[in-house]
C-alpha cells in the first residue's frame, strides 16, 4: 500500500498541471461550498439575532409574521394600528418591565422613518442582548430631532448637524413631502448588521406634529401646519405597534393570551423568536437551494476529475503494464487510481478549505459592515470537517470509474506493451 | 526442489475459441538455463510468455514454473508468484518514467517481499550493483529519472530490475532489437554473466536468430507449437 501511494504520487506529480488543475477545480468548488455555508450560518445568526431582550411585540390582528416583518424588518406594511389606550394599559401593567410604541408610515429618501419614545434606545436589544450605541451624537430630544441608522447616514452621507426633509408614505420617490417640518439630526447610529441601520428614528410627537392636518392622508389646505404644536407633547391617538419586555418568562405567555384575546381592540401579541425562526423556515428554502447549487459545482469538479483520469489511462497503460510484469494485479492498478482520485480529492479539500477560510478572513470585515454578519473565521468546525471527508469519500467512489477502466484494459493487455 | 525452471505439458491456448494460438505438447526448460527462442512476429510469442509469467491461463494442459503448476493458483496468487520468482525485460517501455533509475530497479520488490529480502540488506545498494555490473555506474545516470535515459541504458536499467532479488526465472523479449548491434552484443553478455551469478534460469525470445549461438539451447517456437500459424502470420 505505501509503495503504491509512493507510486501515486509519483505518477500525479509527473502529470503535476493535469492534476493541479484537477485540483483547482476542486478546491474552488470546496471553497465555494464552504463559503455559502459560512454565509448561510452567519446570514441565519444575524436574523436571529435581528431583535432579542424584547418578549413580545404587539400590534393590531394579523398575522405574527406579518407583524415582526413591518415591525422589525421594515418589510411590508401595517395594515391598521393600535390605539394609545392599549398601549398605555399594556405599558402600566404591574407584570411589564417596559413598552416601547412604534410608529410608521414616513420615509427619508427610501429609508423607513419610525417614530417612538427614547425608550427605544434604552431597551432595543439585538444579538446577545446588545444595546444600540451611538457613532455620533445621542437620542432625540425636541420634536424636531432625528437619529439616523449607521447605513442611512454612510449612504446618505449624513452627519450630525445636518438637516432633513421625510416625506409621507413608504416610497423612495415621494409626492407628498413633510417639506413644512424639517429635521435636524442629533445622533448617528453604530452599526448593528440589523434593520435599525436602515431606520430614520423620530419622537412620536414628532411623527403626530408632521401629520397634523394630514388625517385624510394628504396636506389639508384647511388646516395649515402650525410649528408651535410641535412642542405639544400630547400623545398620538393610534401608534403602529408597540415592543414590550415583561419582568418575568411566565408572565410572557400569560400576556400574550391576554393580548390575543383583549375584547376591547383586536390586538396580536407575537413572539419574536417564534415568528423569526417560522420566517427563517421559509427563507430556509433559499438557503438550500443555494447549498444545493454549491455541492453541483463541487459535483462538476469531481467529474472533471474522472474526465481527466479517463483521458488519461490511454497513455498510461504502458505504465500499467511495466507494473504488471513487476507483478502488480489489476486489483493493484485498480487500487493505484482509486488513490490517486482519492489524494486529487484530498488536496482539492484541503486547498478548498484553505482558499476559503483565506477569502472569508479577508472579506469578513467588508462583510461585517456592509452586511452586518459576522463570519467568525477560526479553525475549521464540524460542518467543515464533515464536508472534508464527504469530497474525499466522493473521489475516491468516484475513482472506481477510472479504476474500473484500467482494471479492465489491465487484464486484457496483460504485460504486452505494443500499445 | 526440481532442476527443471520451466515444464510446459498439453499446452493449449486461444483467444477466441476455435481459433488456437498456442499448442505445445511438451517444453522443459532446466534450471540455470540459458534458452533462446526464435519465433516470427505472430507466432504466439507473446502469448507464450504471458501464460510463463501466469498473466494468461491456458484452456488446456499446465504450465509449470518452479514445480508449481500457475492454473491452479489463484489470480492474485499468480500475480505474487510472478512478482516472487519471475523477472521480465521488453522490447522497449520497461521504465516508468517519473522514477528514478534506481527507484525503477527496485520497483521489482514493490510487489515482493520476497525480492526485497534477497536483495540483500540494502536494496538501494544492491540496485546501485546491478546497475555498476550492467555499465550504468556514473552517480549523474543513476540519480536521473528513467524517462531521460537513452534506448539502450533504458534497457539496462529494465535487466537490473529483471535481476533484483535474483529471481528464479528471467524472461527476455526482444530486449536488444531497439539496440544497436554494438550495444546488443555487450548488452547480452552482461545479462548472462549476472544471470549466471544469480542462477537464474534466462528464456530469451527473439525473432532475430543471428543470437541463438550465444545460447545453451535454441528452439524455435514454429517447431514445437503445433498451431500452424503460417497462413495468418503471411
Amino acid at each position: 500500500m505505501n509503495r503504491l501511494l509512493s507510486l501515486a504520487l509519483h505518477s500525479l506529480w509527473s502529470r503535476r498541471v493535469t492534476a493541479l488543475l484537477t485540483v483547482f477545480a476542486i478546491a474552488v468548488s470546496v471553497a465555494l461550498l464552504l463559503g455559502v455555508e459560512k454565509l448561510r450560518t452567519g446570514a441565519r445568526e444575524g436574523f436571529a439575532a435581528t431583535v432579542s431582550g424584547t418578549d413580545l411585540i404587539v400590534g393590531p390582528r394579523s398575522g405574527p409574521l406579518n407583524l415582526v416583518l413591518y415591525s422589525i424588518f421594515q418589510i411590508g406594511e401595517p395594515t391598521a394600528s393600535v390605539s394609545w389606550a392599549s398601549f398605555e394599559l399594556v405599558e402600566r401593567h404591574p407584570d411589564v418591565a417596559w413598552a416601547v410604541p412604534i410608529s410608521l408610515g414616513d420615509s427619508h429618501r427610501g429609508f423607513r422613518v419610525m417614530g417612538t419614545s427614547r425608550d427605544y434606545f434604552e431597551h432595543f436589544r439585538y444579538g446577545r442582548r446588545v444595546p444600540l450605541a451611538f457613532d455620533a451624537g445621542q437620542p432625540f430630544e425636541d420634536v424636531h430631532d432625528a437619529v439616523v441608522g449607521a447605513t442611512v447616514a454612510a449612504s446618505l452621507g449624513y452627519r450630525v448637524g445636518d438637516s432633513i426633509e421625510l416625506s409621507h408614505g413608504l416610497g423612495e420617490v415621494s409626492f407628498a413631502p413633510h417639506d413644512d417640518h424639517p429635521f435636524r439630526i442629533v445622533g448617528i447610529l453604530a452599526p448593528t448588521g440589523t434593520p435599525v441601520d436602515r431606520l430614520v428614528l423620530v419622537s412620536l410627537q414628532a411623527v403626530s406634529a408632521i401629520h397634523e392636518g394630514w388625517e385624510g392622508g394628504a396636506r389639508s389646505l384647511a388646516a395649515p401646519p402650525d410649528v408651535d404644536h410641535a412642542h405639544d407633547p400630547s400623545p398620538p391617538a393610534k401608534i403602529t405597534a408597540f415592543l414590550v419586555g415583561m419582568k418575568s418568562r411566565p408572565a410572557v405567555l400569560q400576556m400574550q393570551r391576554a393580548l390575543n384575546e383583549y375584547a376591547a381592540e383586536p390586538l396580536t401579541a407575537a413572539l419574536p423568536g417564534v415568528a423569526l425562526s417560522e420566517l427563517w423556515r421559509m427563507i430556509g428554502v433559499a438557503d438550500r437551494a443555494l447549498r444545493a447549487v454549491a455541492a453541483c459545482v463541487v459535483l462538476a469538479g469531481l467529474a472533471g476529475m474522472v474526465a481527466t483520469l479517463l483521458t488519461g489511462l490511454n497513455e498510461r497503460r504502458r505504465e500499467m503494464a511495466v507494473l504488471r510484469a513487476v507483478g502488480a494485479g489489476p486489483g493493484h492498478v485498480f487500487t493505484l487510481l482509486v488513490l490517486e482520485s482519492t489524494l486529487l480529492a484530498l488536496l482539492g479539500a484541503m486547498a478548498g478549505a484553505l482558499l476559503a477560510s483565506g477569502l472569508l478572513a479577508a472579506a469578513a470585515p467588508w462583510v461585517e459592515h456592509q452586511l452586518g454578519l459576522s463570519l467568525s473565521p477560526g479553525l475549521p468546525g464540524a460542518y467543515d470537517l464533515a464536508i472534508g471527508a464527504a469530497v474525499v469519500a466522493a473521489g475516491f467512489v468516484a475513482g472506481t470509474i477510472p479504476a474500473w477502466r484500467a482494471y479492465r484494459n489491465s487484464l486484457a493487455d496483460g504485460l504486452s506493451m505494443k500499445v | 526442489m526440481s532442476s527443471t525452471a520451466v515444464h510446459i505439458s498439453g499446452l493449449k491456448f486461444s483467444w477466441t475459441p476455435g481459433v488456437p494460438v498456442l499448442d505445445v505438447p511438451s517444453l522443459t526448460i532446466a534450471s540455470g538455463e540459458r534458452l533462446f527462442l526464435q519465433g516470427p512476429s505472430g507466432s504466439g510469442k507473446s502469448t507464450l510468455l504471458g501464460l510463463l509469467g501466469g498473466v494468461l491461463v491456458p484452456q488446456a494442459g499446465s504450465v509449470r514454473v518452479l514445480g508449481t503448476d500457475l492454473a491452479a493458483l489463484r489470480s492474485a496468487a499468480r500475480d505474487r508468484f510472478r512478482a516472487d520468482h519471475v523477472g521480465f525485460v521488453f522490447q522497449m517501455f520497461n521504465l516508468l518514467p517519473y522514477l528514478s533509475v534506481v527507484d525503477n530497479v527496485t520497483l521489482a520488490g514493490a510487489f515482493s517481499r520476497r525480492r526485497v529480502e534477497r536483495a540483500g540488506r540494502d536494496p538501494g545498494e544492491e540496485a546501485r550493483r546491478l546497475l555498476a555490473a550492467l555499465g550504468l555506474g556514473s552517480v549523474s545516470q543513476l540519480g536521473s529519472m528513467a524517462g531521460q535515459l537513452s534506448m539502450g541504458q533504458q534497457q539496462r536499467v529494465a535487466a537490473a530490475r529483471a535481476l533484483f532479488g535474483r529471481p528464479e526465472l528471467l524472461i527476455a523479449d526482444e530486449p536488444t532489437s531497439a539496440l544497436d548491434a554494438a550495444t546488443r552484443e555487450s548488452f547480452l553478455g552482461l545479462l548472462m554473466e549476472e544471470c549466471a551469478l544469480a542462477g537464474t534460469t534466462l528464456v530469451f525470445v527473439s525473432h532475430d536468430a543471428a543470437l541463438g549461438h550465444l545460447f545453451d539451447r535454441c528452439l524455435s517456437l514454429p517447431d514445437i507449437n503445433q498451431v500452424d500459424m503460417e497462413p495468418r502470420a503471411a
